[in-house]
């Protein structure tokens, strides 16, 4: 946690990041809930624990920054800007969806707000985060791309190219790992010889760091540092957040190969309360403030996904139009 | 108008897209001042510097992802493999993302690139020397572009460029018509002259050649012979030879399989009531196999005798010329394919 207290500008910051955290949790939970009491499209991975690190990053980013996203987007491209409305909506494949229902739950897009998508297959976000963000260094006008991925995705052979490519040519991108110790069920010590994916980043000639994805304020400090050095003109980042998922790899898969008591271990470090305790050990939010903030955004939800279940369904004639501009 | 080979097409349709429009960038493997591996990029570093012309690392996912990348976010990139065997390394990027992203994304975001990849044997061996469109055609969202002549390359690149879509495009290493490309392969392989292979004169003046718009290279009256790329030319000595004994011969090039102008190769089949379809690939779920199956279709009632394909042996190139020559298609087997098709 940041030692200083923080100013006002920090309290609207820190509601703010308390709010998407709130967003994507409950809307997860919701998502959640909807699998098991409802005949849902497709499958869902879900970013329940890991909420500080979306919120963290994206808190550092503009809105004509962009993102990329992983299999595991739902609170990327909650944090970077999509309505819950369109979110749920393509959860229940409805023409009103973020992708207008032709994307699903693992390719989220949302130009508006420079979410270049979820890409569902592992790693391969991180060459377009490059592309977007050689784009961005030819415009000259500042713009960031950041590149999502698990720790799973650092054994991708497309990573290792897209972070060479971007220290070669000093695109300005941040890429950001989420270890949240396993690869479906593989854990990160039988999948890598290195304790963390951020020694790597030596390799390729950027920085690289780790910290502490339970933590949002944390993820931010260390966000805005790698995010100031590529706006700079300084070159890629690898910033790696520590932080583990409370539910299973997708749907309703128990996770049984994770040790007795870590869930536990790690659910007490559950980044939302503890955001909320810093806002009341600072004076800057009460308990009854943070519980105000959380039921608006539980009205949001119950609201968004109201509007998913009301809006249409995709038209099946329009499918060809799709493929071609 | 003048002869120019199709390498110098390419050239001039990357600079004059180059200069007219300033999102139009190159990047890919010894594009630079090296001029790429057959030097058709050759001199195009220089005229628009390294922010706009980017050598790469050896680093195809990289490349084709940069590529879609910079595309979606609204520039236009022509990324270059050094060799279309090498799709396999970036695969990922071209079938499951650029490919895909258009209808993944509801329509709402294009990816506006070209990604050029040379094809044809020319005895390097299996890693080196294939033909595979079908790779790309079997996969919706891409375009694909396989000109023949220097007039079309330069015409149906530009006319690339510009398209809102991913555009796959293949070019023939032996019709490059330079000689780092070509000497080795004809005197090896025995492919047409190059004063035939480069077809019509280019003009000085801006032209395209629009995507999904077959060119008829030769009329006749007997048999349609549909064919790409270098097949083309092959197609057309064959067909000189054999008016000879009194065969006329239409030949038809398609220059684009994605999208297929279906329209043209019908009517000519319509008119002949035979054809044969004659690709470089290896002949199995290939490119002259979705041909064929769609002219059987669409005029089985106007056919003669069935629809014959013509193509390169199922086996991985061979390295010795002996064996290279004898698997693919050339212009005496293509000549037997249409006797045979003419029937006793």
């Amino acid at each position: 946690m940041s030692a200083k207290k923080p100013s006002q500008h920090d309290k609207t910051i820190l509601l703010s990041m308390l709010r998407k955290m709130y967003e994507i949790r409950l809307a997860e939970e919701a998502v959640y809930h909807a699998f098991l009491s409802e005949p849902m499209p497709g499958t869902i991975h879900q970013s329940i624990g890991e909420e500080a690190v979306a919120v963290g990053v994206c808190h550092a980013l503009r809105d004509g920054d962009y993102v990329t996203s992983t299999h595991r987007g739902h609170a990327h491209a909650i944090a970077k800007g999509a309505t819950l409305r369109a979110f749920f909506a393509e959860i229940y494949a409805k023409s009103t969806g973020m992708s207008g229902g032709m994307g699903g739950s693992m390719h989220l897009f949302d130009k508006a707000h420079g979410f270049l998508g979820s890409i569902g297959i592992v790693g391969a976000g991180l060459p377009i985060a490059c592309g977007a963000a050689l784009a961005a260094q030819l415009e000259g006008k500042g713009r960031v791309a950041v590149g999502f991925f698990g720790d799973g995705a650092a054994n991708q052979g497309a990573t290792h190219e897209a972070m060479n490519l971007a220290a070669v040519w000093k695109l300005p991108v941040v890429f950001v790992c989420e270890n949240n110790l396993y690869a479906v069920s593989t854990p990160v010590a039988k999948s890598m010889a290195v304790a963390q994916v951020a020694d790597r980043a030596v390799a390729y000639g950027m920085p690289g760091v780790t910290t502490d994805g339970m933590d949002v304020l944390a993820v931010y400090d260390e966000a805005r540092k790698a995010v100031e050095r590529a706006r700079q003109g300084d070159g890629p980042s690898l910033v790696e957040c520590m932080t583990y998922r409370f539910k299973g790899h997708s749907r309703f898969e128990p996770a049984s190969y994770r040790p007795e008591g870590e869930l536990e271990e790690w659910m007490a470090k559950d980044p939302i309360p503890r955001l909320r305790r810093l806002l009341a050990q600072q004076g800057l939010a009460s308990e009854a403030e943070a519980d105000a903030l959380e039921a608006e955004v539980e009205a949001a939800v119950e609201d968004a996904i109201a509007f998913a279940k009301a809006s249409p369904e995709v038209d099946p004639d329009q499918v060809p139009s799709y493929v071609f501009a | 108008m003048r002869n120019i080979t199709m390498a110098q097409a390419i050239n001039e349709a990357i600079r004059e897209e180059m200069r007219r429009d300033e999102r139009v960038i190159l990047l890919g493997e010894d594009v630079g001042a090296h001029g790429g591996p057959f030097l058709v990029t050759k001199g195009i570093f220089e005229e628009f510097g390294p922010e706009r012309v980017r050598d790469a690392p050896i680093s195809e996912a990289a490349i084709i992802g940069c590529a879609v990348g910079a595309a979606v976010a609204g520039w236009r990139p022509i990324a270059e493999l050094q060799y279309s065997d090498f799709l396999a390394t970036g695969f990922d990027q071209l079938v499951n993302q650029a490919a895909k992203i258009r209808l993944m994304s509801g329509g709402e975001i294009n990816v506006p690139m070209v990604l050029r990849a040379p094809i044809g044997a020319r005895v390097r061996g299996a890693q080196h020397d294939q033909c595979p469109e079908a790779w790309c055609v079997h996969t919706p969202g891409l375009k694909v572009a396989i000109p023949s002549t220097a007039y079309d390359a330069k015409g149906l690149l530009k006319a690339a460029i510009r398209d809102d879509n991913p555009v796959v495009f293949f070019e023939h290493k032996l019709l490059y018509g330079n000689r780092s490309a070509s000497a080795a392969g004809q005197a090896i392989l025995g492919t047409p002259a190059l004063q035939q292979a480069t077809g019509p004169e280019v003009p000085e003046e801006e032209y395209l050649v629009p995507l999904g718009v077959a060119s008829l290279r030769r009329e006749g009256d007997d048999v349609t012979v549909v064919a790409t790329a270098l097949m083309v030319h092959k197609a057309l000595e064959a067909a000189e030879q054999l008016q000879e004994v009194g065969i006329s011969v239409e030949v038809v090039d398609p220059r684009t399989l994605v999208p297929l102008d279906k329209e043209t190769i019908l009517t000519s089949v319509r008119k002949t009531g035979r054809a044969l379809v004659v690709t470089e690939e290896t002949r199995t779920a290939s490119c002259a196999a979705e041909i064929s199956a769609m002219i059987s279709e669409e005029a089985f009632d106007y056919l003669d005798s069935p629809v014959v394909r013509l193509c390169t042996m199922d086996v991985p190139l061979p390295f010795a010329p002996v064996a290279q020559k004898a698997v693919i298609p050339d212009v005496v087997a293509i000549r037997q394919a249409i006797t045979k098709l003419m029937g006793p």
